[in-house]
């Protein structure tokens, strides 16, 4: 096994073996990991050590037609990755994909693999509810149960068995804490949820994922249905929850991910076009078609 | 497909083209204000660069707004950051030709201790560096604004020249140390035009090919890579 000594983020070898040896794995040849784009050309991928969550030419359908189409990608860890692109061209198939959420729909096909910190996601065996506890996610409308503001951030650490009123507190107030929305709620935590503002809420969700302790948290447009301020502290949110977790965000603002991102995909047709550092991605991006979007010339 | 940020890009196109005109205008008739004595060619000079201010402030408030408004990203960014630079270097090659002016009134009552040759020939050179800047500017020539910063190491070249030989004329006569002093100042001027004429091919190279050759032009500092264009 070649010792890899390189310490930035981005490596050009080989990557590391998997601890099972497995051979058909990781350890593929850079062959198979090259991104695919759009106009069927190859490019070099961009290589991160032990990345969170990598797609390996993963198709994915909901009925007939392929939806995702030869996807290879890898997502750093402790990072924000946006993925933009316009509506339908995939992305939020795609973050789906990483917690099998689109398991829940009857007649899905799919082929190639995800991993999450190198293990199968898609591997039989797998307890998919533990999957959804360490890859949760923020969805665009936010959703909190009809209970109190306490008990849907208690609710996930009690259903994994926690039963201890002061370890729960703990918790919560932490996770409150993590959200930014403690200041606000402490007060009143047996206030119902729906009670609060949409920002609120939508940051009450945060606190309910981080609440179970993930490592990676996936956000398909948390920040849509929000007015600018909410917006703007949701973002702040993110740069800093960034130091903890992985963060994947499927946004259709393009400001947005260039503001807050670290990474950039941009999705077209159910295929990758482009995968970069976000800076690159805003100011010289490689491939025209990524330019062509996020300069507004798609008509 | 034209956006309406691509109007809005075409107009500060054809306003830097305009201030453009008018700074080569003014390097014409100041040289010839300084062979022909003509110190009422060179008030024209002087007092036109007003003009040209008010095209640099027109300029630099379009791009603001642009920037504020419109967000442009990629090489629309590149190319804005590059109008706003390439905006300050023609105004201030403005000042170096009110400069000339200047000088040029001034040595109208002094006797002539020269013919003047090499200078208009200079003059003549940086002129035709700043129209080769612009239109690799405006065709985004990338080849152009490269051949534009090498014509400055001729420019260099005869402005050491000059300085050279006007010190030999201070040196021989202390009458004439007035009229080479000002004529030292006039190359030293068109000289900066010059550098100012690279300084636009370096933006031009930086819209198109996203990379930074700044401070000398022979060093390349990556600041990018080449886009890879699609069939």
């Amino acid at each position: 096994m070649e010792s890899n000594t390189l310490t930035e983020d981005r490596v050009g070898g080989r990557p590391r073996a998997r601890e099972t040896g497995d051979e058909a794995g990781v350890h593929d040849s850079p062959a198979s990991l090259h991104v695919n784009d759009a106009t069927g050309k190859t490019q070099a991928p961009l290589r991160f050590k032990e990345p969170a969550l990598q797609a390996i030419d993963w198709h994915f359908s909901y009925a007939q037609d392929w939806a995702l189409k030869g996807i290879s990608l890898e997502i750093p860890q402790r990072q924000v990755t946006a993925f933009i692109g316009p509506s339908g061209c995939g992305k939020s198939t795609l973050l789906r994909c990483f917690n099998r959420l689109n398991d829940l729909i009857d007649g899905i096909s799919y082929k190639g693999q995800i991993l999450a910190h190198g293990s199968e996601v898609y591997d039989p065996a797998l307890d998919v509810t533990d999957l959804r506890k360490r890859i949760g996610m923020v969805f665009q409308k936010s959703n909190p149960f009809p209970k109190s503001i306490y008990e849907n951030v208690a609710y996930g650490p009690r259903i994994t068995g926690i039963k201890d009123k002061a370890r729960l507190d703990e918790i919560v107030e932490k996770s409150l804490k993590g959200a930014a929305l403690w200041d606000e709620v402490k007060k009143r935590l047996n206030d119902s949820a729906l009670g609060l503002s949409g920002g609120q809420q939508q940051r009450l969700c945060i606190a309910r994922t981080i609440a179970v302790e993930p490592e990676i948290v996936l956000m398909d447009e948390p920040c849509s249905a929000l007015d600018p301020i909410a917006t703007a502290r949701i973002e702040e949110l993110i740069l800093e929850l960034k130091k903890e977790y992985t963060i994947v965000i499927v946004t259709h603002n393009m400001q947005q991910a260039a503001r807050i991102s670290d990474y950039t995909a941009y999705l077209w047709l159910g295929q990758l076009v482009e995968f970069g550092d976000t800076n690159e991605i805003f100011t010289n991006p490689k491939e025209k078609l990524t330019e062509d979007y996020i300069t507004g010339r798609f008509g | 497909m034209e956006r309406h940020l691509d109007v809005e890009l075409t107009q500060v196109k054809q306003n830097l083209l305009k201030m453009a005109g008018l700074v080569e205008l003014a390097i014409d008739k100041s040289i010839k204000a300084l062979k022909e004595r003509n110190s009422i060619l060179a008030q024209e000079v002087i007092t036109e660069d007003r003009q040209v201010n008010q095209i640099e402030i027109e300029i630099e408030n379009a791009c603001f707004t642009i920037l504020a408004r419109q967000q442009p990203v990629a090489a629309d960014l590149r190319f804005m950051m590059s109008c706003i630079k390439i905006n300050n270097d023609l105004e201030r090659m403005a000042d170096h030709v009110v400069n000339i002016a200047e000088t040029a009134e001034e040595l109208v009552t002094k006797p002539v201790i020269k013919p003047l040759i090499d200078i208009p020939y200079m003059a003549t050179i940086v002129q035709g560096m700043l129209r080769d800047s612009l239109d690799s500017f405006i065709r985004l020539d990338a080849e152009k604004a490269r051949q534009v910063c090498e014509k400055d190491d001729v420019v260099d070249g005869l402005e050491s020249q000059i300085q050279r030989e006007l010190i030999t004329y201070m040196m021989e006569d202390h009458r004439k140390i007035t009229q080479a002093l000002g004529l030292t100042l006039v190359s030293k001027n068109l000289e900066r035009i010059a550098d100012l004429s690279t300084n636009i091919g370096e933006e031009v190279i930086f819209i198109v090919e996203a990379r930074t050759i700044k401070h000398h032009h022979k060093d390349v500092h990556l600041s990018g890579k080449p886009k890879e264009s699609s069939p």
